[in-house]
């Protein structure tokens, strides 16, 4: 836009229109212009204001709220049980993640603890959610930078991935699969042995995707040093997860207070250096080789069990004994109607998701329904450093910049 | 992976890192396709999968619902509509039982909820129309539904038994 306008009033217009009596020079100082909300590369719905000085950023501002639904009014209108489902439409690329966060707090403050199975498949299923996020973030990063090979490689990898998570949960995205005191259902048999397998094959294809893109010639000259954020940047403006990481602050919550099996399995917390795209592209790519390990460490240490608590104030009875027992019946109707009763207090459980910390502080009145839940999106953090990120950059460079810091609108807006 | 020798001079001039890229493209160019002719062939599906609902009858053709509302109750979209009377030969049955296809999520909880295994979410995901008023289903579309799916829907719940 800017381009043109500058052109056609020095250049063209006063070489074509030789007839008019005096040439007029207008400039311009800076130009507003609308990136988004349906431009590809604003990854959802994103709409930035951005102020420029010919292809340079001037000013970004981003304008969010487009995808809002009002989830956190949402939530204090329905059960806790209820309120699952609503966690996995937020982060829409790291469903099972958000699920997580609610439960565990649910849980917290109901001070019970989901039984050692359940918790080994939550984290397994945590780690196959952060291949998931970081396979799509990965890929369609490299989108915006002009590789469209990665994403459809990276997609034949999740349509594997989404395989696992429907033959647990039943849905390929939406999974609501954890729930308060274990996860709704056991794997089913033969699960975990699909899994192993496609574990031992995955890494084969990380490596194809780092030989394609990390030495490549044109990707870093896309990503080496564009929107460098210092460790002090990045812990000021609130960085998490892998973008904080990428700064060189070596903080990981799944190591820093481990919830589930976190302190049972060992993996390494990749951290890079500069806090370049091209460290966060880095970061990511090793977290997901450190997930496939978590993975199989799950595999190994699995051991059956009950995956949900046998308290049935709690979680509904099997359904072989709810047909049989008058007791089991009546619990199973007071929790599917009424649900149960959580103490009142507050908390503040936060996990690692995939984008970063993830934190829900939930406020219960003692009633069956949240009074109050905020919810800690990870990518809003990240967001507002857009601008800090993209001034003095080129106009295409704030493409890779939302490309490299991982939004997903549907946890931003909520 | 190889950064050192990659980072030389020599090997930059002569364009190593996007020859050894195209040569892995070129290795995924002989593999197997990945794609499936979508129509005519499908991918597959657990016995868990939350597709199209589906009211389920007895065997002996009478109608499982007995209108406890649990489902209606559970729905976090508030998406299922019951209204019920005592029959003529004294039962409880449902008169009105309406899903709105446009708000529900998918979640699962109302078969989950079912006590009498009525109400399934079935194998089937190509349900969309053309029109809103078509995903309206009514108690009639529902039941039609589960005789239309309900062999391939009591297979999946026997597989799917050991685990509820």
């Amino acid at each position: 836009m800017n381009e043109i306008s500058e052109v056609s009033a020095s250049g063209i217009a006063a070489a074509a229109d030789t007839a008019l009596p005096a040439r007029r020079e207008v400039t311009i100082d800076s130009h507003a212009m609308n990136f988004g909300p349906q431009h590809p590369a604003a990854h959802g719905v994103l709409r930035l204001v951005l102020e420029m000085d010919g292809e340079i950023v001037e000013r970004a501002d981003p304008h969010v709220g487009l995808l809002h639904r009002g989830t956190e009014k949402l939530i204090e209108s329905r059960t806790y049980t209820q309120n699952t489902p609503y966690f996995d439409r937020l982060d829409y690329v790291s469903p099972m993640c958000m699920e997580h966060a609610f439960v565990l707090a649910t849980e917290k403050l109901l001070s019970i603890e989901a039984p050692v199975r359940a918790k080994w498949i939550r984290t397994m299923f945590d780690e196959i959610t952060r291949i998931l996020n970081h396979l799509l973030n990965i890929t369609s990063f490299a989108m915006d930078v002009g590789a469209l090979t990665p994403p459809l490689w990276g997609y034949e990898e999740r349509e594997k991935l989404m395989e696992f998570y429907e033959a647990a949960s039943g849905a390929r995205l939406h999974a609501n699969y954890y729930r308060h005191g274990g996860v709704s259902r056991d794997l089913p048999a033969g699960l975990n042995e699909r899994i192993w397998a496609w574990s031992e094959r995955f890494p084969a294809f990380i490596d194809d995707l780092w030989n394609l893109l990390t030495e490549n010639r044109i990707w870093k000259q896309r990503t080496v040093d564009i929107g460098v954020m210092s460790a002090e940047l990045a812990l000021a403006w609130g960085f998490t997860g892998p973008n904080l990481r990428a700064s060189g602050v070596p903080w990981d919550l799944r190591r820093a207070q481990p919830y589930a099996m976190y302190d049972q399995v060992e993996f390494d917390v990749p951290v890079s250096r500069n806090g370049d795209c091209y460290d966060r592209y880095l970061v990511r790519m090793t977290e997901m080789r450190e997930s496939v390990k978590i993975i199989r460490q799950c595999i190994e240490k699995m051991q059956p069990g009950p995956v949900k608590i046998e308290d049935r104030k709690f979680t509904p009875p099997p359904r072989a004994e709810m047909k049989r027992s008058m007791e089991a019946l009546i619990h199973h109707f007071k929790l599917f109607t009424e649900g149960f009763h959580v103490p009142a207090g507050a908390t503040y459980t936060a996990v690692e998701s995939p984008k970063g910390e993830f934190g829900v502080y939930l406020v219960s009145d003692g009633t069956n329904k949240p009074y109050r839940c905020k919810i800690r999106c990870t990518g809003f953090s990240h967001l507002q450093a857009l601008e800090v990120m993209t001034r003095g950059h080129m106009l295409a460079d704030a493409v890779a910049v939302i490309g490299s810091i991982d939004l997903v609108f549907g946890e931003v807006d909520r | 992976m190889s950064g050192t020798r990659t980072g030389s001079m020599a090997w930059r001039l002569i364009l190593w890192e996007l020859l050894s890229g195209m040569a892995i493209t070129l290795r995924y160019f002989f593999k197997p396709k990945a794609t499936i002719n979508y129509p005519y062939e499908k991918g597959p599906l657990g016995p868990r999968f939350k597709g199209e609902h589906a009211l389920r009858r007895y065997p002996n053709g009478e109608e499982r619902c007995i209108a406890c509302k649990l489902c209606e109750a559970i729905c976090p979209a508030y998406a299922i509509t019951i209204e019920a009377e005592p029959r003529d030969d004294g039962s409880r049955r449902t008169t009105r039982y309406d899903i709105d296809m446009t708000k529900c999520i998918y979640c699962g909880l109302c078969e989950e909820a079912c006590p009498v295994d009525a109400i399934v979410e079935g194998p089937n995901f190509e349900f969309a129309a053309e029109t809103r008023e078509e995903l309206m289903y009514n108690k009639e579309k529902l039941i039609a539904n589960g005789d239309r799916w309900e062999a391939e829907i009591a297979k999946r719940l026997e597989l799917d038994a050991p685990y509820r």
